[in-house]
């Protein structure tokens, strides 16, 4: 188990629940049902969000106290269609409700969709767990016309039902009474079992009697046998390794007879809810012409919709420069020269390098986190109320054609979009892509796209570098970008994962008004994220590189930094890049973007806030070198933050090493391409 | 409302078209996950958006999915007239 599981929560006092369920109830329930709303009401800021230990998905835990002082731990489950093992959520979900066997679960279900919804209780129940049912939405699903009577489908499915509406915590108290009871004493319910179609309950007999007694604890038997006839793959291996060589054989043979079962398991699945729901729900009349029919007539239109993404994401960066870029200027002056005075006279007797290592290592990396941090609060803001309206899904929807000639679909968009403000929302953006390798192709494209920062030495520079036409150059130069990130979209694609597509299959939400407190809370848990993770190794990281460029000494002519631009010359003169000082600039482009303009202020002696700055790096360099140059800033590797972004997200050391090689492989690329190029037709 | 007999991928079904569902192509993933979603045999579904290219928005049970183009094509329907 990670150590961040062990963490106190948010407030500093509550400890996260021992994931053991003796004493915790989970939380299930399809994706967009308002489950996660539900935990935050039940939890409040009591709850952790970490990681599953070793998974990349995401695991939230909290503690809800009850009027009488009985605390009971909360697991919230990630969203997921079914128990069968389609994705690390589903596993993620089944292994839990299995190996640990919480004492009771609260299956939350969407009213406006019950039959679907219903699909991922009926696994629940064949599994066997306490169950509660939380029938949420109700007022959404009055709206559209159906009407559902909680307490027949309380006595057609055996187990306690209660209506909800989350996002006005309506009924959550009660459904947390419900399941506290629940799971004191679930032997005074008595769920239905789903059926299977007649024609199949022979095989499951068959398939049941070959397992008997093989079945590792405390997976149940009939459970097994059910999901062997679905061809579920991890089931499947697990019983291979665990029954003899010769039943074995037996039972893969009448499994492959009945490879087809699935299919029909579902729909008879399907069926036995609809036998369940009939007299439950009353459907409305067809024709009826909904609020998100109405909306979606806009928002998903191939032109229109297009139209309105555009103008969605306009706005957010309206909102990100009015408001996020003065707080972060505000920060890194007032709260910087603050440490830093704080620094100097408790450090007031001590060697130089201590107040260095102190002043331009630590701080320094504050400064970064701070710099990042306003423009992270209100991408995350706007990402979760576009998320919680529902739109989210509809700009993917509208993207998704486009997206398609990398191999990826519409939901990498977003992310991807974000990283024009900062690569490090784009990174922690990507956790809305379920598929894992469509996730993790997106973070490695995600530093090809062009940052504020990167942009803002691009404008700098420009006007010097190129005479005439600036202007247009620094728009092709970001078209350029664009171009690299498709092409390198589409090469990735078909070398590391053999031009697979990923499924584009996503539901697209009914459209409600956002909750404050589930936009809160998802601002929060993603800005402690951050600081927690990214944090950390930003601090790090700059120590280290604070190192590099002060010592030996007496600066950063001398510095170990220095050396290795002189080292690299020889490369850099394939660019036209002889000056090592170019070098050393990029190399501290790492730290932050910016730093390219900082540091070339530093080595060429001029003040960086002056255009004759730029003058005179121009003048070092021929008008080819000066293009690649450019190109290189633009396609160089991600920065610090990113980079340890990438690390956390995927927790993979070689996907982060490998971001880097890429665009360190592109960026030389194409700058020595260009300034070969640029040399032969004259650009010297 | 008659069921044609044959079955017809449902990326060919115009916006507007209903249809039940025959049988779905595919590998085990794909089917398992668009089965789970509610897309059985013998379940219906209305095209919601489709303008013959790019992704398109279908309706089934009481659910509004997103289907890229090539899944579409891999859920075979009987439209009704």
């Amino acid at each position: 188990m990670q150590t961040n599981c062990h963490d106190t929560g948010p407030d500093g006092l509550s400890r996260p629940p021992r994931l053991p369920g003796a004493n915790t109830i989970a939380l299930v329930g399809q994706p967009n049902v308002g489950k996660s709303t539900v935990f935050n009401m039940l939890t409040g800021l009591s709850q952790h969000v970490g990681n599953w230990p070793g998974k990349t998905v995401e695991q939230k835990t909290g503690a809800f106290r009850g009027q009488d002082g009985v605390v009971v731990n909360l697991v919230d489950l990630p969203g997921t269609y079914s128990l069968t093992a389609n994705s690390e959520e589903e596993r993620v979900a089944r292994d839990y409700l299995i190996h640990e066997r919480p004492a009771a679960a609260i299956a939350v279900v969407n009213a406006a969709a019950l039959e679907r919804n219903l699909y991922l209780v009926a696994e629940l129940l064949a599994l066997g767990q306490p169950l509660v049912l939380g029938l949420n939405m109700l007022d959404v699903a009055e709206q559209h016309g159906i009407h559902v009577e909680p307490h027949v489908l309380q006595a057609a499915l055996g187990i306690p039902v209660i209506p909800i509406v989350a996002t006005k915590n309506q009924g959550v108290k009660e459904l947390m009474e419900a399941a506290v009871e629940m799971a004191a004493q679930p032997q005074k319910w008595t769920p239905v079992r789903p059926a299977i179609r007649p024609e199949h309950e022979p095989v499951l007999a068959a398939v049941c009697e070959l397992l008997a007694a093989h079945t590792p604890d405390p997976y149940p038997q009939d459970w097994v046998a059910l999901k062997l006839l679905e061809g579920d793959a991890e089931i499947t291996a697990m019983m291979q390794a665990a029954l003899p060589e010769e039943t074995w054989q037996q039972l893969h043979a009448l499994l492959l007879k009945h490879e087809d079962a699935y299919l029909d398991i579902a729909g008879g699945r399907y069926e036995w809810i609809g036998r369940m729901v009939r007299a439950a729900v009353t459907q409305p009349k067809a024709g009826a012409i909904t609020h998100t029919e109405r909306i979606d007539r806009v928002a998903t239109h191939p032109l229109a919709g297009l139209a309105l993404l555009l103008a969605i994401l306009g706005l957010a960066f309206w909102l990100t420069y009015t408001i996020a870029t003065p707080v972060a200027d505000w920060l890194s002056t007032h709260v910087l020269d603050a440490l830093d005075a704080v620094a100097g006279a408790l450090l007031g007797g001590a060697p130089a390098w201590l107040f260095g290592l102190v002043s331009d290592g630590l701080i320094h990396g504050v400064g970064t986190v701070f710099a990042f941090l306003p423009i992270l609060i209100i991408f995350f803001a706007v990402l979760g109320a576009l998320e919680d309206v529902g739109y989210l899904a509809r700009g993917a929807y509208v993207m998704d054609r486009f997206m398609h000639l990398m191999g990826l679909h519409g939901k990498s968009f977003m992310p991807l979009f974000l990283g024009f403000g900062c690569n490090v929302p784009a990174v922690l953006g990507s956790r809305i892509i379920e598929d894992r390798r469509a996730r993790w192709l997106t973070i490695l494209l995600a530093p090809l796209v062009p940052c504020t920062a990167r942009l803002a030495v691009l404008a700098f520079l420009a006007p010097a570098f190129v005479t005439t036409g600036a202007a247009a150059v620094s728009l092709g130069l970001v078209g350029l970008n664009l171009v690299v990130l498709a092409v390198a979209g589409i090469v990735v694609n078909r070398l590391a994962f053999h031009g697979d597509q990923t499924a584009f299959i996503m539901e697209l939400p009914l459209y409600h008004v956002p909750n404050a407190r589930t936009v809160g809370l998802y601002v929060w848990n993603n800005t402690v994220s951050f600081i927690k993770k990214a944090g950390t190794l930003i601090l790090l990281a700059s120590v280290v590189v604070w190192a590099l460029s002060s010592f030996p000494g007496p600066d950063i002519n001398d510095s170990l930094l220095a050396a290795f631009g002189r080292v690299l010359a020889p490369v850099g003169r394939l660019m036209g890049l002889e000056d090592w000082r170019l070098i050393v600039a990029l190399l501290t482009s790492f730290f932050a973007k910016e730093n390219t303009i900082a540091t070339l202020g530093i080595l060429f002696s001029v003040s960086d806030e002056s255009a004759v700055l730029a003058t005179a790096v121009a003048a070092v360099l021929t008008p080819a070198a000066r293009l690649a140059f450019l190109v290189v800033v633009m396609l160089f590797i991600p920065c610090l933050a990113t980079t340890a972004t990438i690390q956390q997200e995927t927790r993979s050391w070689r996907w982060t090493a490998a971001a880097i090689g890429l665009t360190l492989a592109l960026s030389m690329g194409a700058g020595i391409i260009v300034y070969q190029v640029g040399t032969l037709v004259g650009l010297s | 409302m008659v069921a044609i007999d044959t079955a017809t991928p449902l990326s060919a079904l115009p916006a507007g078209g209903e249809a039940i569902i025959r049988s779905l192509q595919g590998g085990h993933d794909f089917c398992s996950r668009v089965a789970n979603l509610g897309f059985t045999a013998g379940a219906a579904v209305k095209v919601m958006q489709n303008y013959g290219h790019g992704p398109m928005l279908v309706s089934v049970r009481g659910t509004l999915v997103a289907l890229g183009r090539h899944e579409a094509a891999r859920v075979l329907v009987a439209s009704m007239a």
